[in-house]
């Protein structure tokens, strides 16, 4: 379009005619843009918090079974150490860190108490970069290696069964053949988790030690992969499932934690909502002003038309003001999102709501997280949807008859 | 060669529940070079005929002809690149862009033309000190008198060196100096520029300016006073 540039002045000169509906306009453009943003930041931060600690309780980010293990969590279903394929699939650049685990249902007795927890056997050393045991311990020590004697339990669990550190307690499960395996631990360990269940619920000893009591060998219950996102386990979790052969079953932790899977997935589809829902309110006062934007310039509308302007020039420089003035406004608001977030980056205490929060497994502290895809959805979902929204008053524009444009009485 | 050929117009209008009768079958024949008035009182149809000239109208029926070409069966599109090219208009008022200046008013039919920046400049320079208003380009209208925007769309009118130029009361809003200024620019522009300019006005002063004057009165040419024009 030869006339691109005059189209375009024209457009930005009388965006400032009506400077005050104009500015109005631009602060609504600009804290609806923040709000998208900010809040989109706050929403992805207290789910990333949540998939982050759900994930680095245990499952990391893949795992690999026996088949029948998730059915039935026992001893019976378990295989071999990583060997072969699967071991150097392990040692990939994508591969983080990983670690083998037994693990079984077990019964803890204190001399107060008797309580159900899942009993894990670990590598320590393993376990270190997979999982959060060995960063949140609090009192003791974490375990030194496969055959250490101790057993690491959490805070709650120590209340509840009103137990301490330097404490014995006695742990009994099943061997695979159905028969009791017992035996006495003493407490070197109390760890601290996010997630009141964990602390309750999880009970760790040496691998070697557990697989010794319950007599199964080097035999273990799973492997736990670390990849570098969590949002992109797609492809480990199939060269791990190349690797791993047909006897075992690989997932991804959205597979594993159904919960956490679909609350990510559902986070999608509400940002997405959110943002379309500020704009509907942002539209009404965009359509508005560039009504009455036309409406004022009819005659001037018209001029352009009788000197040759086309209706095509007057229709693109009507959605060049819009743009221009979503352009800026979507400027100004992505910054100041920006400016707004990245200070509170190293935390929000919302510890006055937090039980609230621990319920569904938040944490007390959110972390807001700003994602480009966020930031682009949202500046994408702006343009387009203001862009049709202006098409209107803008069609209607390019349709004036120019004798009568001219002749219209204000 | 005819600058401007209308022949058996006819054009009807709805004004309420009235409908009124704009152009009775008019025929006219304007050559190149002139210097002609369409004088009427208001309804008269001068403004109708004006209109319909410029391609700003289509008529009911009757044919228009500019240099030769038939243009009242022209699209809406094909029309608007005609004003652009062949015809330069001066309105009554509101002639102006608001945002634009002085400069950048006489530039725009140039512009949307797709004339290069450096030429557009020179000529608007130029046409600006030829209608007296060289220094004040950089203003915006609301910063000028009614005259002085007046001139600025004169200058804009003939930019682009159109054939014709089609002025819709162009002194209506001016004080009598201002006027009689006005018409003198369009004289020396006519005889300097051989451009044709058609003038609808029922101001007799106008009318003194005029080689020729059209009478019209309910839509039809009642009379066609030729002065010095051949």
């Amino acid at each position: 379009m030869g006339d691109m540039k005059i189209v375009l002045r024209l457009a930005w000169r009388n965006l400032w005619r009506n400077h005050r509906r104009t500015l109005i306009m631009l602060a609504a453009i600009v804290v609806g843009t923040w709000a998208m943003i900010f809040m989109t930041a706050l929403m992805r931060g207290m789910v990333d918090e949540m998939v982050k600690d759900g994930i680095s309780v245990l499952p990391g980010h893949v795992q690999v079974h026996h088949p029948d293990f998730r059915d039935d969590p026992t001893i019976s279903n378990v295989i071999g150490p990583p060997s072969g394929e699967l071991l150097e699939a392990l040692r990939r650049p994508e591969v983080v860190a990983w670690s083998t685990r037994v693990r079984v249902p077990a019964v803890i007795s204190s001399e107060q108490d008797t309580r159900g927890v899942t009993l894990v056997g670990i590598d320590p050393d393993q376990e270190r970069g997979v999982s959060f045991v060995a960063d949140d311990m609090t009192e003791g020590r974490f375990l030194e290696s496969p055959d250490d004697k101790g057993l690491v339990v959490g805070r709650k669990l120590v209340e509840k069964m009103e137990t301490d550190l330097g404490k014995r307690v006695v742990i009994m499960t099943q061997d695979p053949e159905n028969e009791i395996a017992d035996r006495g631990f003493r407490i070197v360990g109390i760890f601290d988790s996010k997630l009141d269940q964990y602390e309750e619920g999880f009970v760790f000893a040496g691998q070697g030690t557990i697989q010794n009591l319950l007599g199964v060998g080097d035999a273990i219950s799973e492997v736990a992969i670390l990849g570098t996102d969590y949002r992109d386990v797609e492809g480990l979790t199939r060269r791990v499932a190349d690797a791993a052969g047909a006897d075992t079953e690989v997932l991804p932790w959205n597979e594993i934690d159904t919960y956490l899977g679909s609350m990510l997935a559902v986070m999608d589809g509400f940002v997405i909502v959110w943002i379309v829902v500020i704009f509907l309110a942002l539209s009404f006062g965009l359509v508005n002003t560039l009504v009455m934007a036309v409406f004022e310039r009819v005659r001037e509308i018209g001029l352009m038309l009788a000197l040759g302007m086309t209706p095509r020039s007057i229709l693109t420089q009507i959605v060049a003001e819009s743009t221009l003035l979503l352009v800026l406004g979507l400027a100004i608001g992505n910054l100041l999102a920006w400016a707004t977030i990245e200070p509170l980056k190293s935390g929000i205490d919302v510890s006055i709501v937090g039980e609230g929060m621990e319920f569904f497994g938040a944490a007390s502290v959110l972390y807001p997280a700003l994602y480009l895809k966020d930031v682009v959805l949202a500046n994408v979902i702006v343009i387009v949807l203001g862009f049709l929204a202006s098409l209107s008053p803008a069609w209607r524009a390019s349709r004036y008859d120019p004798v009568r444009a001219i002749t219209q009485v204000e | 060669m005819k600058s401007v050929r209308c022949v058996d117009l006819c054009k009807t209008y709805r004004q309420g529940d009235l409908e009124v009768t704009g152009l009775d079958h008019v025929d006219l024949e304007i050559n190149e070079g002139g210097f002609v008035c369409l004088s009427a009182p208001s309804g008269g149809g001068k403004t109708t005929l004006l209109n319909a000239i410029g391609g700003l109208d289509t008529p009911d029926s009757g044919e228009i002809y500019l240099a030769g070409d038939r243009i009242d069966n022209l699209s809406k599109g094909e029309l608007a690149e005609m004003r652009l090219h062949q015809i330069g208009f001066v309105f009554q008022a509101y002639n102006l862009i608001p945002v634009l200046t002085a400069r950048e008013n006489v530039e725009f039919v140039m512009e949307v033309q797709g004339v290069a920046a450096a030429s557009r400049r020179k000529r608007s320079l130029e046409l600006l000190e030829e209608v007296g208003l060289g220094g004040l380009g950089d203003r915006l209208p609301a910063q000028m008198s009614g005259g002085q925007q007046q001139r600025v769309a004169v200058a804009r009118a003939i930019a682009s060196r159109p054939a014709l130029v089609l002025a819709d009361e162009p002194t209506a809003n001016l004080d009598s100096q201002t006027s009689d200024q006005l018409m003198e620019l369009f004289v020396e522009l006519n005889e300097h520029h051989k451009t044709t300019f058609v003038i609808a006005t029922h101001d007799q002063r106008v009318m003194a300016y005029a080689r020729r004057v059209i009478h019209m009165l309910d839509g039809r040419i009642v009379d066609d006073e030729r002065r010095d024009e051949a």
